[in-house]
């Protein structure tokens, strides 16, 4: 009973905070000076045009009554239509949306393997210089924001060393029809790997940049955690049984350790996601966030609007599902 | 005893001196600009467009770093870059701790619906992607050296509040508060006098690192665009400019990236040696 009040709570935050959202972006980019639809006309268009215009799109009535028809509208699935590009905000956000899903995930898989490793390697070789290195590294990554390690690997595997494309999803010479906006998850199922190969190629750079922070706040956390376990009577245990460190380790004190830093992943992943608007920009990779900053340099405010709702969808999801996961992994809690 | 602790001492001070040491450089930069930079930042030589910096062959005597496309001396453009750099880090990063820690402490320390009202707006906060924010807000200011100062306060006092909230919370609960009010305090009184004091530490650790945030953010809003004017020099610009010819000039991308990475650096180590210094517990 109290896990469904909680739950029923929680949807409720969550439903004020996705409101809270709607107005803030209504009323912020309805502030904004400069007509946006006097912008789409030709220089000779009179008064009456941008009137009617105006009218289309609903920009004559109040704030107030424009708030409630998108609101009304949303409800129904229809976010409006883009004035920049013309069609309808639900397509064209749901169009990008798998774009930088898989940009996400692929960098949050490569923070989750960089991390992890560190925290093993930190662990194995405990109190020796290579901990000490460990440390320092997951130091350094963690001080510099995902948009500097960005231009970084530019110069490094763009100029330097050329291995990867910098810019784009993918190459206009991929010849290759894909049926979803799910480029790489499709290529996977059609277990055409050459595509995959062709498709982190471009995603490497600014999943890694995005991977990079992440990774030394896993690093940090679970070899910490992992520390904390190796001290506990059952680990000393599995050790006078005569396993070997690396299983120790891996097998006793990483099932044990791994909670804490999953919760803090479930957190950090929706900081990632806010990372993509800058580094999509960085790398031309044709996502949400590339489409969101194009957005407001058009103001295209039925467009921004819905990419920001989006946005916050995503973010307030995520946390909600992090928090059942915790419920469902810590057995303490289940029946609290 | 003494030994140990002279041991954890001696890194935090070399830590401390780099990083204080590199921020303090460019302050003085920044001061004086003018005097110190070989060159106009603004002046433009389309003669000396993309010259390579002094080591390099072709390299043009007096342009120690190189010159961009336009034939601007790099280096002149960093030092001047300084200024916006160092307004944006002090003004931004003092006012957002100011307005952030006060929310935080009234939040954790007063509860109910003191609390109440500023979580809630800490939540809805935290559902936006701050750069986006950012960049929507720059879009309705319109540019320039205020406008960023003002979307950086409105986007980040939730980092202090958060974490203050929390900090004061858990002091609030503490034996010496009450012994403090039974003494007669004002709660007031109470949260000035007792609480504050022992969440500085962590105030200082988060005001640095909000500086370097500062510049960070500074530097994207110019690489989109959207910063301040271009006849100011600003890394951001410089970086976005570098970006578009880094295969023919990869010196104007990498010495203001260089400057902007020590910096963000220097600013997050002076955070964490800064913290330790000033713990109670630790000292």
């Amino acid at each position: 009973m109290t896990a469904l009040r909680n739950i029923l709570i929680r949807l409720s935050t969550t439903a004020v905070t996705l409101f809270g959202v709607a107005v803030i972006v209504f009323v912020v980019i309805r502030v904004v000076p400069g007509n946006p639809i006097a912008m789409m006309l030709p220089p000779g268009a009179t008064d009456d045009d941008i009137a009617r215009l105006e009218a289309l799109y609903g920009f004559d009535k109040s704030i107030f009554q424009q708030f409630l028809i998108w609101g009304a509208g949303v409800l129904q699935g229809d976010f409006g239509t883009s004035i920049s590009l013309r069609q309808p905000v639900a397509d064209l956000v749901l169009g990008r949306l798998p774009a930088t899903l898989e940009l996400s995930i692929v960098a949050l898989v490569m923070a989750m393997l960089l991390g992890g490793a560190l925290a093993l390697m930190g662990t194995l070789y405990r109190d020796t210089t290579t901990e000490a290195a460990v440390d320092v590294t997951a130091g350094m990554a963690l001080s510099i924001p995902d948009f500097l390690w960005g231009l970084v690997l530019i110069l490094l595997f763009g100029v330097l060393w050329p291995i990867f494309s910098i810019s784009g999803r993918v190459s206009p010479s991929l010849d290759f029809d894909f049926a979803t906006n799910f480029y790489l998850f499709e290529a996977l199922l059609r277990l055409r790997f050459d595509v995959v190969g062709h498709l982190l190629s471009h995603s490497f750079m600014p999943a890694l940049a995005l991977a990079i922070p992440l990774a030394a706040i896993i690093a940090q956390l679970l070899k910490q955690s992992l520390k904390e376990t190796m001290h506990l009577d059952y680990v000393t245990l599995a050790r006078t049984k005569g396993y070997s460190e690396q299983h120790v380790i891996t097998r006793e004190a990483l099932p044990n350790a791994v909670l804490p830093t999953l919760t803090l992943i479930g957190v950090q992943f929706t900081f990632l996601i806010g990372g993509t608007v800058i580094i999509e920009r960085l790398f031309s990779y044709e996502g949400l966030g590339n489409m969101a900053i194009d957005a407001v340099i058009n103001r295209d405010l039925p467009l921004i609007q819905g990419i920001v709702i989006l946005f916050a969808l995503l973010f307030t999801v995520i946390n909600l599902l992090v928090d059942m996961l915790y419920v469902v992994l810590n057995p303490r809690l289940r029946h609290a | 005893m003494r030994d140990a602790r002279a041991e954890v001492k001696r890194p935090i001070g070399l830590r401390l001196w780099l990083s204080g040491g590199w921020i303090a450089l460019l302050a003085l930069a920044a001061i004086f600009a003018p005097l110190i930079a070989p060159h106009d930042p603004l002046a433009q030589d389309l003669f000396l467009g993309r010259m390579p910096p002094f080591w390099m062959d072709g390299a043009e005597p007096g342009y120690w770093l190189g010159t961009d496309s336009l034939g601007r001396d790099v280096l002149s453009r960093i030092i001047h870059g300084a200024q916006i750099a160092m307004i944006v880090a002090l003004v931004a990063g003092t006012i957002t701790c100011v307005i952030g820690a006060s929310l935080g402490l009234m939040a954790g320390y007063y509860r109910g619906w003191a609390d109440r009202v500023i979580s809630r707006l800490v939540d809805i906060w935290m559902a936006f992607p701050p750069v986006l924010f950012a960049i929507l807000l720059i879009a309705v200011l319109g540019p320039g050296l205020m406008s960023i100062i003002i979307a950086i306060i409105v986007i980040d006092w939730t980092r202090f509040a958060r974490v203050i909230r929390a900090e004061a919370l858990t002091q609030g609960a503490m034996d010496y508060v009450a012994s403090a009010q039974v003494a007669g305090r004002t709660r007031f009184s109470t949260m000035l006098a007792e609480i504050l004091p022992n969440v500085l530490p962590t105030v200082v650790a988060l005001l640095t690192l909000e500086m370097g945030i500062a510049v960070i953010v500074e530097a994207i809003l110019s690489f989109v665009n959207l910063s301040i004017s271009t006849d100011s020099p600003t890394w951001g610009g410089m970086i976005a400019e570098g970006r578009t010819s880094v295969h023919q000039a990869w010196w104007v991308l990498v010495f203001p990236l260089v400057a902007l990475f020590l910096t963000v650096l220097s600013f997050s180590q002076l955070g964490e040696g800064l913290k330790d210094r000033f713990d109670p517990v630790l000292r």
